[in-house]
Order: C-alpha cells, then sequence, then structure tokens
C-alpha cells in the first residue's frame, strides 16, 4: 500500500512540474535576458546530463570504455557523419574496449 | 509488476523511475523516496519554459504534451529549424518514446533477464552518445560553449557531494554565471570604447 502511495506522490509530482513550466505565461518571457536564459537552461542542463551519462556510474565518477564511444561519437560528430553513425560508432567502440580489456 | 508498469505510463520520467525503485528497493521511507523522485524531475519544469516559447502550444494542449516535456523530446524539438519541424519533432520523439518506453517496461517487469547484461554490447554507451549528437547543434556560440562547459564542470564536480539529481539541476547555474560574465565583459568594452572616443575627440580637438 505504502509503496502505492509513493508511485501516485512521484506520478502527480512529476506531472505537475512539467505541467508548470508549460504554463509560465509568455509575458514573463518577453524579457531580454529572461528569454536568453531560458535558451541556455536546456544548453545547461543537457550537457551536464550527457556528461554524467558518461563519466558517472551512479555517484562515483569513472573513466571507462564508454568515454572512448563518446570520443568516437565526438569525432563522427566533427565529421559530420549522420546520426545513426555518430550513435553506431559510440556503441561499437565502447564494446569493442570492453572487449579488448576484458 | 503492476505497479512498476503504472509507474512508467504515469510517470514517464526515467530518472525519476529509477531513483523512486531504487529508494525503495533499497529500504527507503515511500514518502523520501517519492519526494527524492519529483526533485529529479525538476529539470522538467526548465525544458518545458523553453519549449512553451518554441512550440507556442495552445493552451488546450498544454496539459497533454507536458507528459511528454522530457530530456529526449526537449533535445530533438531544439534541435530543429522552424516552429514546424520542432512540433513534430517532440510529438513524435514523445509518442513514440512513450510507447516504447512503456513497452519495454512491460517486458522487463515479465523479467527479459534473458537478454544478458546491456553494457556487453556496448549499448550504455548510446544514450550519451544520442545526448552529445543533440547537444551538438545548440553549442554553436562561444556563450553556448561556455555555458555546456561550465555545466559539465558543475554536473560531475558535484556529483560525489551532492543527493543524485541535484547536481544537474545545480549544472543550471552554470547559465547566471556565464551571462554575468558576458555581461561584465561588454560593459568594460564599452567602456574602453568610451575611453577610445573621448581621445579620439580630444585629439581631433587639438588638431583644430
Amino acid at each position: 500500500m505504502n509503496i502505492w502511495i509513493a508511485i501516485a506522490v512521484t506520478v502527480v509530482g512529476c506531472y505537475a512540474v512539467k505541467l508548470a513550466g508549460l504554463l509560465v505565461p509568455a509575458g514573463a518571457l518577453e524579457r531580454p535576458l529572461v528569454q536568453r536564459t531560458a535558451a541556455l537552461l536546456p544548453v545547461a542542463l543537457l550537457a551536464a546530463l550527457t556528461a554524467q551519462q558518461a563519466f558517472a556510474d551512479g555517484r562515483v565518477l569513472v573513466l571507462d570504455a564508454k568515454a572512448a564511444g563518446l570520443a568516437a561519437a565526438a569525432l563522427a560528430l566533427l565529421l559530420r557523419a549522420p546520426f545513426l553513425v555518430v550513435i553506431g560508432a559510440a556503441v561499437v567502440v565502447t564494446a569493442g574496449v570492453r572487449a579488448l580489456a576484458g | 509488476m503492476l505497479q512498476t508498469c503504472v509507474l512508467s505510463l504515469l510517470a514517464f520520467t526515467g530518472a525519476s523511475q529509477f531513483a523512486l525503485v531504487g529508494a525503495l528497493a533499497g529500504g527507503g521511507s515511500p514518502f523520501t523516496a517519492a519526494v527524492g523522485a519529483v526533485f529529479l524531475s525538476m529539470r522538467n519544469a526548465f525544458y518545458g519554459i523553453r519549449l512553451s516559447q518554441l512550440l507556442a502550444l495552445p493552451r488546450a494542449v498544454r496539459p497533454l504534451a507536458a507528459h511528454m516535456v522530457i530530456d529526449e523530446t526537449t533535445a530533438v524539438s531544439l534541435a530543429q529549424h522552424g516552429r514546424r519541424a520542432a512540433r513534430i519533432g517532440f510529438v513524435v520523439t514523445g509518442v513514440s518514446l512513450y510507447l516504447l518506453w512503456n513497452l519495454s517496461t512491460f517486458l522487463g517487469a515479465l523479467g527479459a533477464e534473458a537478454i544478458g547484461d546491456t553494457a556487453t554490447w556496448g549499448l550504455d554507451a548510446a544514450g550519451p552518445a544520442v545526448f552529445l549528437a543533440l547537444l551538438a547543434p545548440m553549442v554553436r556560440t562561444t556563450t553556448q560553449r561556455a555555458v555546456a562547459a561550465v555545466a559539465v564542470l558543475l554536473g560531475l564536480g558535484l556529483l560525489p557531494v551532492l543527493p543524485s539529481g541535484v547536481p544537474v539541476l545545480a549544472a543550471a547555474l552554470a547559465v547566471p554565471v556565464v551571462l554575468y560574465v558576458e555581461g561584465h565583459k561588454r560593459v568594460e568594452g564599452r567602456r574602453t570604447q568610451r575611453a577610445q572616443q573621448a581621445s579620439d575627440d580630444s585629439a581631433q580637438g587639438e588638431d583644430r
């Protein structure tokens, strides 16, 4: 039963947070500084998220095969490779490094 | 099994779901677990602010669209040129991800451990690679690059110190920091420009 309560709280809370962002009135966003901040926020959040997914396991920082995979993806991006090639490069290199190392 | 699927269907934010399940499995109180999970989803509010500008959704659609405000839909929408493409990107990503996410939750709950460790196949690198590819067009200007760099430092640096979910939020501080430094530079630039002009003026005065 307790677990259902936790699920309910999470569900309602997560939805409220999402909706709150969408419902911020457009008028509040007209100031240039607010606009610039709002435009840059996703960049900051996504960048941090990407880094954490690549270099962290839980709360511990790690440098493993994933880093090599991400480097391969970055290289593919610089070479203007198509999206799927970029992802493929990351997956293949990561698996390759893991196979060689272990 | 039912609980897992309901959570996926109604919450639809991966990080929060994992956090809730992790905290509950670790013996945490349901309430603390739920609060932690909600806190993890805070960044979706920031995404929503940006998306509501970008997509200009009619008021009636917003409650429905809100369900799909997540990392992936934001990343895809922001990578598009023009409102139409952004809207299409948002809906296609949202709907397909919703279906796949819940299908895989269902299969996972059924007990698909038979797949084995996804790490062996390097599939865990696909996540960050996708985000990197989506992020790339968003970091063209110096300001954007500076924000991304500071955010990465904050996100990784604070990871061992703060509870999970908080470092990503703290990384949002990169925006005011970079904008402040930039504003500072611009004021200084203007000052030197003005001083330059003043000396030019006086030089002209001497000519006369």
